[in-house]
């Protein structure tokens, strides 16, 4: 694998042969000495035009259980601010020997345009790219789900016919996108649920079933109902009116949690506002994977290091 | 110093062929056999015009010379060498400068500079609002009655948006035989716009610039333009819904004319999938139906002329994130080759119609005079040859501004412009652009 730019693209082998590697990943996590040497004297920059804590760390983690130099950059300056532009710091990148970069960026696109541009040779994982993509945070999602259904008998394994709801602000979220793309190539089957201001136009052309009724979503008996992070500037641009009824309508509150199935799986990428798009027992519940999500993230972005910079890089996406 | 140019055994755009003699500025004869009359003094040229089509200057209603304010993305100097090269004999230069061109003084400057170069006559565009701030109108009185003579006003890069002012703006223009020509953007719908809303949009993560926005400020203003019997100019439409609108509004008398930018009559939005910034243009490279409509619409007239929108940007604002980039691409250099490949081979032009919508319309509704009559004898000597026969793959030795945001860099295009007569003084000869050396002796005696 050269990049990792997108899971649009990335077809069904690839990605089972991505959460396999993550199996692996995990299992080398859970021994008493957690750190391999299979990286040693690779350079991974953690390069974030935004901020994100969480991703940040996760990928951290990762490249250093790899034994992997890790660099954060935290680059100030984009679309609004004129600040160091992305060539220079590529540029400059380039020049440390960066063997992989990581990026945030609040701009759609720029890990695809860091990756084409040829100011840098290295290879991109996109960690989150305006309101495009969030390919880590799809492959750990899905390894989630996976891991939830079938265990240690995960390898080898799609979703198929796996039933995915997807709640909230589809048309901001890099983390719909990603899932949307992955879990259908995987089998999945998805539904987007949400008003329709935060459904993107042109939604009627995804490979997805798309209704604006969570209680009618949830009558279905969905395998995974995933929440989405509302933002509160949403409210302010008239996306829906407040937050009381936005969590009215879309919340999973403390009444539609007892209504799902016992072996409905929760998820949420986070962070969570707590009380408006998931209720806390909810988050809390042995049905939610909050949690699980970032420990499985460290192994999925160890599989993605371990692919890009293990030598393999011919080939694939 | 005048000049005498013989072109000989040039394809007229009806297709027949002719000698054209060119003395003092003027085309003198037309005709079979030609020869340079006895006794010519001053600098006299022969051009074999076999094979090549005479075409009438070309003329620009909309183009960006960034002169004054940023002489690093394009002077009026380096800008009338990319008009030259494509064949254009006039532009009209953009308000939207640094300081805007919203008083005499402003528009003056522009038109000498535009005269010193020589290369092509630089027609200023005024302000319609001070500062194109959209609050209250421009000097646009003492635009037009300046040295300049402006007839064309613009905020284009904004949109007149305020319906009131814009109400004023078509009835205050009508005193001076002038025309709004509006950048058609409702600035609330387009509010972050990134590329044209649609599926791509939803799923590039790129914030979208509907249709919508453009069509409904067209809607609105043939609306007032027909309420006070103004003259009404729509900037470069990119939308079919925007066709079916100015087709409405011309069936009900009302006094719009309409412009096409030739890159939306070629290139689509999913140009915008790999984020190259060389494809963010405003308004946005559209759908495939939109491409068929404008064609269509330019075709059966709805649409009226062929404008640039001649757009330079320096490298750097081009090189970067798609969010973070400039709108726009240049677009004189390659317009007549674009135009050639989009709706010449397609059938929905003639050359006939080439030169109606890109040489005679364009003066018409920037009144600017000596197109009336295309390649005549007695017209004033504007006109361009063209061989239509090469193809060729477009690099950055072929621009001649100073942007290098072209969106055809590395593609094939047909044509090329082989010499220009601007003035009655060749800007072009054997492809080749004159250098300003050999250009100040012409452009002297033409000055002011
Ligand atoms: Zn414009």
């Amino acid at each position: 694998m050269r990049h990792l730019l997108t899971t649009k693209g990335l077809d069904r082998d690839t990605a089972i042969g991505i959460l396999d590697v993550a199996e692996e990943m995990a299992e080398a996590s859970a021994r008493t000495v957690k750190k391999l040497p299979t990286l040693r004297g690779k350079t991974v920059v953690n390069l974030f035009f935004e901020d994100s804590t969480r991703t940040r760390i996760s990928f951290e983690a990762a490249a250093k259980r790899l034994s992997a130099d890790v660099i954060n950059f935290a680059a100030k300056g984009s679309s609004v601010s004129k600040g160091e532009s992305l060539k220079d710091t590529a540029q400059t990148l380039a020049a440390i020997g960066a063997d992989a970069v990581v990026i945030r960026h609040p701009a759609s696109g720029a890990p695809t345009v860091l990756a084409r541009s040829g100011w840098i040779d290295a290879g991109i994982i996109n960690a989150g790219d305006g309101t495009h993509e969030h390919p880590t945070q799809a492959l750990l999602d899905a390894f989630t789900i996976r891991r939830r259904l079938h265990g240690d008998a995960s390898r080898g394994k799609g979703l198929d016919g796996v039933t995915v709801t997807i709640v909230g602000d589809i048309v901001h979220s890099r983390v719909a996108r990603s899932n949307v793309w992955l879990l259908t190539a995987l089998g999945a089957v998805i539904t987007l649920i949400a008003p329709a201001t935060l459904l993107p136009i042109g939604v009627g052309h995804w490979p997805v079933a798309v209704g604006h009724s969570l209680d009618r979503a949830l009558e279905t008996n969905p395998d995974v109902v995933m929440m989405l992070r509302i933002q509160s500037e949403r409210m302010q641009a008239s996306f829906f009116p407040n937050a009381r009824e936005y969590s009215r309508q879309w919340g999973l509150d403390d009444e539609r949690m007892a209504r799902l199935y016992p072996t409905t799986i929760v998820m949420h990428p986070g962070p969570i506002n707590r009380g408006l798009e998931i209720s806390s027992a909810a988050a809390d519940s042995a049905q939610s994977t909050v949690l699980e999500q970032v420990t499985n993230g460290v192994s999925v972005r160890m599989a993605v290091l371990y692919l890009l910079l293990s030598g393999e890089r011919e080939g694939l996406a | 110093m005048s000049a005498t140019i013989l072109v000989k055994a040039a394809i007229l755009v009806d297709g027949t062929r002719a000698d054209i003699l060119v003395s003092e500025g003027v085309i003198v004869k037309i005709g079979s056999g030609l020869s340079m009359p006895a006794g010519t003094s001053g600098a006299v040229t022969v051009i074999d015009g076999n094979g090549l089509t005479a075409l009438p200057g070309l003329v620009d209603l909309h183009t960006h010379l960034r002169e004054p304010g940023s002489e690093q993305s394009e002077t009026i100097l380096s800008g009338s060498r990319a008009a030259a090269i494509g064949g254009f004999t006039a532009v009209h230069a953009m308000a939207n400068t640094s300081p805007v061109a919203d008083t005499a003084g402003v528009v003056e400057q522009v038109m000498s500079l535009g005269d010193a170069a020589g290369y092509t006559t630089v027609r200023p565009v005024g302000a319609v609002t001070a500062g194109l701030a959209g609050l209250r109108l421009a000097e646009i009185g003492a635009m037009a009655n300046s040295r300049a003579r402006v007839r064309v006003f613009s905020d284009d890069g904004k949109c007149v948006s305020d319906a009131l002012l814009m109400r004023r703006a078509l009835e205050y223009v009508k005193t001076f035989d002038g025309v709004i020509a509006q950048h058609a953007q409702e600035p609330r719908l387009t509010e972050g716009a990134q590329m044209n809303e649609g599926t791509l949009s939803g799923q590039l993560g790129l914030a979208g610039w509907p249709a919508v926005a453009e069509e409904s400020i067209i809607a609105r203003d043939v609306l007032l333009a027909q309420h006070v019997g103004a003259r009404l100019h729509v900037c470069h439409v990119s939308t079919a819904g925007s066709v079916d609108v100015i087709r409405w509004a011309k069936a009900r008398g009302i006094r719009v004319t309409a412009e096409v930018t030739p890159h939306h009559l070629l290139l689509t939005e999913d140009l915008a999938l790999n984020y190259d910034a060389r494809f963010k243009v405003n308004p946005p490279l559209r759908r495939s139906e939109d491409v068929r409509a404008l064609r269509n619409g330019l075709a059966d007239g709805t649409i009226d002329i062929i404008a640039t929108d001649h757009a330079p940007h320096p490298s750097e604002d081009k090189d970067c994130e798609w969010g973070a980039a400039a709108f726009g691409m240049v677009g004189l250099e390659t317009a007549l080759s674009v135009v050639h490949a989009a709706v010449v081979h397609t059938g929905h032009l003639s050359w006939t119609d080439v030169a109606r919508v890109m040489s005679r319309v364009p003066a018409e509704i920037g009144r600017v005079p000596g197109y009336e009559f295309g390649i005549e004898i007695g017209a004033p000597a504007n006109f361009t040859l063209y061989d239509s026969s090469v193809s060729r793959v477009f690099d950055t030795t072929m621009l001649h501004g100073k942007g290098q945001n072209s969106p055809y860099l590395a593609s094939a295009l047909p044509g090329q412009i082989i010499a220009t007569i601007h003035r009655g003084y060749p800007t072009v000869l054997d492809g080749k652009l004159l250098s300003p050396e050999e250009l100040a002796p012409y452009a002297g005696v033409n000055r002011g």
